[in-house]
């Protein structure tokens, strides 16, 4: 009958969905996460990716082994060196060359030094998210320090194509350890004050305490790895399991925390700062003589099989997975990228959480979105 | 809490329990399923070549059970071998210490269908859902099967050797 | 009608005018001229005003701020108020014209009335009514409705978000913003400012006489101030990070510049509060020159100009807190402290414990 009206529950709630789109302040890079809301409470996050998909591992397919070297440090551009590094051990130790004792200790410096630039970069940013507009020029004033020294050995500040297979490009620079020295001293009396700046803050705290945490059995399941995995108390320190170049002869300690919310993963990388130049200092003064690289044939095949390497970077375990079939050119090469691992669990840390919690946790997780989508 | 000064004290390989080595991993799992087929040359993991059908229940034995205990998935690959389909999954025990590596094949490559691994470990979600956007192997109950990195109209599945694209791929 | 106090220059006028104009044109024409010359001032003061945040927050972050445009940046905000002037006045297809039209208006208007009531020296006050505290509460609630119009007209879901969280913000703190004057309206007996002002001229300021009191009165008073003006670290309302701009997402050019303004001269008004109250407006630290009175403003200038300067450093230090923490800070905490307080300060002032000289 005409008379018989339907009348829609008065109090009926449609959910709200927001983009937080791939231009963005706030997410570190273009990641685009389609939230869906209820007020200011997160009911579901999803990560839509493939705005910065550049097709590395089909190019790997059609490139030499030298020329992949190149591909990998625009991967996580802000752990480019060890990046670069993966790749180089991978076909040496396929190839079955031995480098020098020299090229090692090296390598694990600028390693180190690179770790802790991404730190200060990924601390830098992390207060301007929260609001603390100032530590962002505080952390990239110290970056700049670090760019400098690599500009003057490796020739560029950002994507050091430093590391070949068989060795390093070019030697040192002679004012490479000096200076290097001279950064450890300035840096050591720069971290207690950025303790002091945002650490101690209590408003700080009261904004990472108890957000977005992630339990052990739920980190092992989602594949985490690096300071995310260390926060929430798995053990997974590359350096320390599968040992590569210089990290078996030096001491340092693995960091690790329990709670796995986000002050823990905070605190995980403020402490690897330490560590890092605990290791620059064990390694800076002791550079063995020798030959900077061990000649290599000029096309490179290695030999049939497959052969997987894993370093740790700043955000976790790279692993390069290459699969050859005895030509000139790799016939399929995987980058399993940490950051990958790391964003399938924002989903599962961010449900029930506020908006502004999920900007804390993004800003944990430490995500270099070049690197998800290779 | 901070355990870094405590797990760092000393060594704990004492007490970690010993890691099985390859041959005894081959021992406890060979009796498992019929077809199962080993191999340890040109590789350094242990190599396990499995069919599609015992794959789900292999892959949740190797979790639960009590020697292998593998629980933490650190690489999923897709693979194209020319003729057939597959994926590469590399297994990880954080308790134990060991690795091995499950390979599968499937040889239908218009609608190839793997089951899915995700509820035994969540980080297969994501992995998956790449390799059905670039290899084009879809796996059977997954919660999220949509397209990751490619936009939606794509056709052509990128990394399968027989692509072709005139417009994009630069081949010397 | 309003009493206009006389000053020299004001005589001047006065006579010139009613030589040739009836009284009530005269009074009009005054108010007019009081009227530009207040905005004309502070539109320029708080132009000014941007460039030292921008120098401060410069020397803070270890860099120089704008230098280029004249001698120490100084007519970089003039060269930003002709670009904003300058630009499209753009807008969303689908927001409500007449709200998101008139949203602008209020916080400015707002502030600009409040400005009235200020005695910047002893002749030298535009409005001075015998309500004066309570007509600048009233008056400054009035800029909230520009903000939640302009958010919800701007059909923009961040814009809406920003616009409902800053509402709730600034409606909880306008209780503690209120509770803390009353507090020191206990000890001057009156609400008029030139009243209170009078009070400290005798007595010593008044953050002196109600000593401890008047302190916690003092830091809850700035507390929930930087939180009226939207300011860090309560700016989660506007928050760079998080929403892109909050609610002015969708305004540019003038339309813009009106809430970018309105939130710089709020701040003024906090400050200038924060002074008359407290720190004694006019007059200059154990009356010395009291009796000089072209350095009387310059005292009233500087001290706002001193807590204005702390506001700023709160902005560039401190993260930002949630929106729920926000909250549970005034109904939870300061609140609380707020009634206890006055009762503190009532009890010592009926039993004399105040210091006075």
């Amino acid at each position: 009958m005409a008379q018989e009206t339907i009348v829609k529950d008065p109090f009926k709630t449609e959910e709200y969905m927001i983009n937080m789109g791939p231009q963005h302040p706030a997410t570190h890079g273009v990641l685009r996460l389609l939230l869906t809301i209820d007020g200011e409470i997160i009911k579901k996050v999803e990560p839509d990716l493939g705005f910065i998909h550049r097709s590395i591992e089909k190019m790997c397919e059609r490139d030499s082994y030298q020329q992949i070297v190149h591909l990998t440090d625009r991967m996580d551009y802000l752990s480019s060196h060890i990046n670069n590094e993966a790749v180089c051990l991978a076909v040496e130790n396929a190839l079955e060359i031995e480098v020098p004792d020299r090229v090692k200790v090296i390598r694990t410096i600028i390693d180190e030094l690179t770790r802790i630039a991404s730190h200060t970069l990924w601390w830098g940013v992390m207060g301007m998210d929260l609001g603390a507009l100032t530590t962002y020029f505080y952390g990239f004033r110290d970056r700049e320090l670090i760019n400098d020294i690599f500009e003057e050995t490796c020739g560029a500040r950002l994507t050091m194509n430093y590391n070949i297979p068989g060795g390093l490009m070019f030697d040192i620079h002679p004012n490479f350890v000096q200076r290097t020295k001279d950064f450890v001293k300035h840096f050591k009396t720069k971290l207690p004050e950025y303790d002091q700046l945002l650490t101690g803050n209590i408003i700080f705290q009261k904004r990472m305490k108890g957000v977005g945490v992630l339990t052990k059995e739920d980190a092992i399941s989602f594949g985490v790895s690096g300071p995310v995995a260390r926060g929430s108390g798995v053990a997974s320190d590359i350096r320390k399991i599968h040992p590569y170049s210089a990290f078996d002869r030096v001491e340092f300690n693995e960091i690790l925390f329990t709670e796995g919310d986000s002050f823990a993963r905070y605190n995980v990388r403020i402490k690897e700062m330490w560590e890092s130049l605990s290791i620059i200092e064990q390694l800076i003064d002791n550079i063995p003589e020798g030959d900077y690289k061990v000649p290599t044939k000029a096309v490179i095949k290695l030999p049939k099989g497959e052969f997987y390497q894993r370093v740790e970077t700043a955000r976790g375990e790279l692993g390069v997975y290459i699969y050859s079939d005895g030509k000139k050119n790799p016939y399929r090469v995987k980058f399993r990228s940490p950051g990958f691992s790391n964003l399938s669990a924002l989903n599962h840390m961010a449900v029930g959480s506020k908006i502004g919690d999920l900007v804390a946790m993004m800003a944990t997780l430490d995500l270099v979105v070049p690197d998800i989508d290779r | 809490m901070d355990l870094t000064r405590v797990y760092n004290f000393f060594d704990y390989s004492f007490l970690k329990k010993k890691n099985m080595t390859n041959n005894e991993l081959q021992n406890l799992i060979e009796p498992w399923f019929s077809g199962l087929e080993f191999t340890e040359e040109e590789t350094q993991f242990l190599t396990l070549t499995v069919s599609k059908e015992n794959l789900y229940e292999l892959m949740q034995k190797l979790r639960n059970e009590y020697e292998t205990q593998f629980d933490y998935l650190f690489c999923e690959t897709g693979m194209d071998w020319g003729a057939t389909l597959g994926v590469i999954y590399h297994l990880r025990s954080t308790k134990y210490g060991h690795e091995m590596v499950v390979k599968v094949h499937t040889s239908d490559r218009e609608n190839a269908n793997i089951d899915t691994v995700c509820d035994i470990w969540r980080t297969a979600e994501l992995h998956e859902r790449e390799i059905h956007d670039l290899f084009g192997i879809k796996f059977n109950n997954h919660p999220n099967m949509k397209v990751l990195i490619l936009p939606e109209n794509w056709e052509g599945y990128p990394l399968r050797k027989d692509y072709v694209d005139e417009v994009n791929m630069i081949i010397r | 009608m309003m009493n206009i106090p006389l000053l020299l220059p004001t005589e001047w006028v006065h006579k010139w005018l009613s030589g040739f104009m009836p009284e009530t044109a005269v009074s009009i024409t005054e108010m007019v001229l009081i009227a530009v010359a207040y905005l004309a001032f502070f539109a320029v003061a708080g132009l000014y005003l941007v460039l030292l945040e921008r120098k401060i927050a410069a020397w803070i972050q270890l860099r120089l701020g704008p230098n280029r445009v004249g001698f120490w940046g100084i007519f970089q905000t003039i060269a930003d108020a002709l670009k904003l002037v300058s630009k499209e006045l753009t807008g969303t297809v689908k927001a409500d014209k007449f709200l998101y039209n008139l949203a602008p208006y209020f916080p400015i208007v707002a502030a600009l009335i409040a400005l009235s009531v200020f005695p910047f020296s002893k002749s030298l006050q535009a409005y001075n009514i015998n309500i004066g505290i309570f007509f600048l509460t009233a008056v400054s609630s009035i800029g909230v409705i520009g903000i939640l119009i302009g958010g919800y007209g701007s059909n923009n879901k961040y814009a809406l978000i920003g616009a409902m969280r800053s509402g709730v913000q600034v409606i909880s703190y306008e209780l503690s913003v209120g509770l803390s004057l009353l507090t020191m309206v206990l000890l001057t007996g009156s609400l008029q400012l030139s009243e209170i002002i009078e009070t400290q001229r005798t007595g010593g300021w008044l953050i002196v006489q109600g000593h401890i009191p008047a302190i916690i009165a003092f830091m809850i008073y700035m507390i929930a101030g930087t939180a009226e003006t939207n300011r860090a670290p309560f700016d989660l309302v506007e928050a760079e990070s998080e929403l892109g701009a909050g609610y002015h997402t969708e305004y540019s050019g003038m339309k813009f510049a009106y809430f970018f303004l309105a939130e710089f001269i709020n701040m003024f008004i906090i400050a200038a509060i924060a002074t008359t109250v407290f720190f004694g407006g006019w007059l200059s630290p154990f009356g010395i020159t009291d009796g000089i009175f072209w350095l009387q403003p310059f005292w009233f200038i500087l001290k706002v100009f001193l807590i204005i300067l702390l506001m700023m450093f709160f902005r560039w230090t401190y993260p930002r807190l949630r929106i729920d923490q926000v909250l549970t800070l005034e109904w939870k905490y300061l609140l609380p402290l707020n009634l206890m307080n006055i009762v503190l300060m009532a009890i010592m002032v009926w039993l004399g414990f105040t210091i006075s000289w």
